[in-house]
């Protein structure tokens, strides 16, 4: 449905983007992630057919991008960075101008405004300027733009930027049920958008995608990954023993703190699943287990890894 | 093709009336129109059932005004980041610029429309030739639409409004000055001929003299046209350059 095949856009001698292939289709929601400066929002202008690649192809349902902008474009429905609107303008306004660029005056647009007002649930600023809304408001109106024409393929760049936690609460729950037959890409630097809403995630990195994975699969690349914390009430180092002896254990770790129990830090080999095991050993010693926890991997340490330079270089 | 062209068009003729700008441009267009005719050109004291008193200073008013018609135009909407809705909504650049002049023509039209009482003064006066007269205003109309298309070239080179003015004024005077008597009298004394008449040929006044005499030749509507042409064109190729429109 959206295919990009090494996308390439240098600004002078500098590269912003330097060879990015993707294809998504509909279901998840893919997140585009990177750090500031990656080349996120150049890639997807170029996807958008708002900037011309220097190189490289991009394709929606099969119509070229850079070949046929007008014709793609309308299959995709962008809301670029910032959401810029017509300030002089209100809601219903603006986004029936942007619905007669995309539609014409029909009757269909008439109906479409209605629609996506109220699917962007903008009744109540409707004949307000758009100058006048607040952040979240302008957010939805500059998403209800991207909406008018229905289309296949939806392109947000940072869609919750700026937005306090109801807002994007809101928001999130939007973008997440237009996924079910659109495809949807976002793009963010906010890591927790990722498991609030992403069910596939691209990192960006000095214009290369770097991963392209599951949230699941991606934490599995942490350190900490299945790594098993214990709180047990018995002497560490006889734990500690004990828990190291078990297959499928790589190492152990413990600390013993003045007061409570003994922690325990059980690190498994890679793809073994040892918790259970290490809970049976412990009752037939007959510890007391306080606590028990398994880690699923830190994102933010998976992230730092792929996108600091000297160490994905 | 058209309905873009003529939904923008529509935004953007919408957009002088939701600010002040319209009236404010309006407003002084009307006085300053009067002003000149009748207190500077002495239009009762010449006696003359005419409007040759009143089209003689719209170059120079439009040589303000126009600019600050058309400097919003490409400015605002790289400032405010619009442009981006723009050419991803499937507008093609040509039917940005078209929409965009056209509104900003048919604008000074309006203005221009509204002086209709000069023309009922003259008829109360006297009698005068208002085949004259229409070609003032065809002259006026075209002379409009030159000023604005190079309004609409020099939005497009910057985000800056007042930049866009300047330039957009410095450019009228060149096309204003181009055939000025005293420009090419002190051209012609050092440079060779072929240049100087190439230059006047830039200048926007032979023709717009002419049509104000009711003389409507072709070569005259062929220029203009062509400027207006040139001009968006390079807009375009503004707007191109900076990988904006494709």
């Amino acid at each position: 449905m959206l295919e990009a095949h090494d996308l390439r856009k240098n600004y002078g001698a500098r590269r912003a983007v330097a060879g990015v292939s993707l294809h998504c289709e509909p279901g998840a929601v893919v997140g585009v992630l990177g750090p500031n400066g990656a080349g996120k929002t150049t890639t997807i202008r170029m996807l958008a057919g708002f900037l011309k690649p220097t190189a490289g192809t991009v394709r929606v349902k099969g119509i070229d991008v850079v070949a046929e902008p007008a014709r793609a474009q309308r299959q995709i429905g962008y809301l670029p960075e910032n959401t810029p609107l017509y300030d002089d303008l209100t809601v219903t306004e603006f986004i029936t101008f942007m619905g007669a660029l995309r539609l014409g005056r029909t009757p269909t647009l008439v109906r479409r405004v209605a629609e996506v007002i109220e699917a962007c649930a903008l009744e109540r600023v409707r004949h307000q300027g758009v100058q006048t809304l607040s952040k979240g408001y302008r957010q939805r109106t500059c998403l209800a733009q991207a909406l008018i024409h229905d289309p296949g393929v939806l392109l947000l760049d940072e869609p919750t930027e700026g937005l306090d936690p109801n807002q994007k609460h809101v928001v999130r729950g939007m973008i997440r049920e237009m996924a079910a037959n659109k495809v949807v890409l976002i793009s963010t630097h906010v890591l927790e958008e990722v498991d609030a809403m992403c069910g596939r995630v691209l990192i960006i990195n000095e214009g290369r995608i770097v991963a392209d994975e599951t949230p699941a699969a991606l934490r599995a690349r942490g350190s900490r990954h299945n790594v098993v914390v214990l709180d047990v009430r018995a002497p560490v180092e006889a734990v500690r023993t004990a828990l190291a002896a078990l297959p499928g254990v790589a190492r152990v770790e413990g600390v013993a703190p003045a007061e409570g129990p003994s922690r325990l830090t059980l690190f498994p080999e890679p793809g073994a699943q040892p918790t259970p095991a290490a809970l049976e050993a412990i009752r037939k010693q007959g510890w007391v287990l306080e606590s028990v926890r398994q880690e699923e991997g830190d994102l933010n340490e998976v992230f730092r890894r792929l996108t600091t330079s000297e160490e994905a270089a | 093709m058209w309905s873009k062209m003529v939904a923008i068009a529509r935004r953007e003729w919408a957009a002088y009336f939701n600010s002040p700008v319209a009236y404010v441009f309006i407003v002084i267009f009307l006085v300053l129109t009067g002003f000149m005719t009748f207190s500077v050109a002495r239009f009762y004291e010449a006696g003359q059932a005419d409007l040759r008193s009143f089209f003689f200073w719209h170059p120079w008013l439009y040589l303000i005004l126009a600019p600050a018609a058309a400097m919003r135009a490409w400015a605002e909407e790289r400032r405010s980041g619009t442009i981006e809705l723009l050419f991803s909504a499937g507008v093609r650049p040509w039917e940005a610029i078209l929409g965009k002049f056209l509104a900003s023509w048919l604008f000074l039209a309006l203005a221009l429309v509204l002086t209709f009482p000069m023309v009922l003064t003259v008829g109360y006066l006297g009698r005068p030739d208002y085949g004259a007269i229409a070609g003032g205003y065809l002259g006026s109309l075209l002379l409009a639409g030159a000023y604005l298309a190079a309004g609409q070239c020099t939005s497009a080179c910057t985000r800056n409004q007042v930049v866009s003015f300047v330039l957009a004024v410095v450019l009228g005077l060149f096309l204003l000055l181009a055939g000025y008597p005293p420009v090419t009298d002190m051209l012609s004394r050092w440079a060779p001929g072929w240049l100087v008449a190439g230059v006047a040929g830039f200048s926007v006044m032979p023709p717009y003299d002419a049509l104000q005499r009711g003389v409507i030749d072709l070569r005259d509507l062929v220029y203009f046209a062509s400027l207006i042409g040139v001009l968006l064109f390079a807009t375009e190729r503004i707007l191109a350059a900076r990988g904006l429109g494709r």
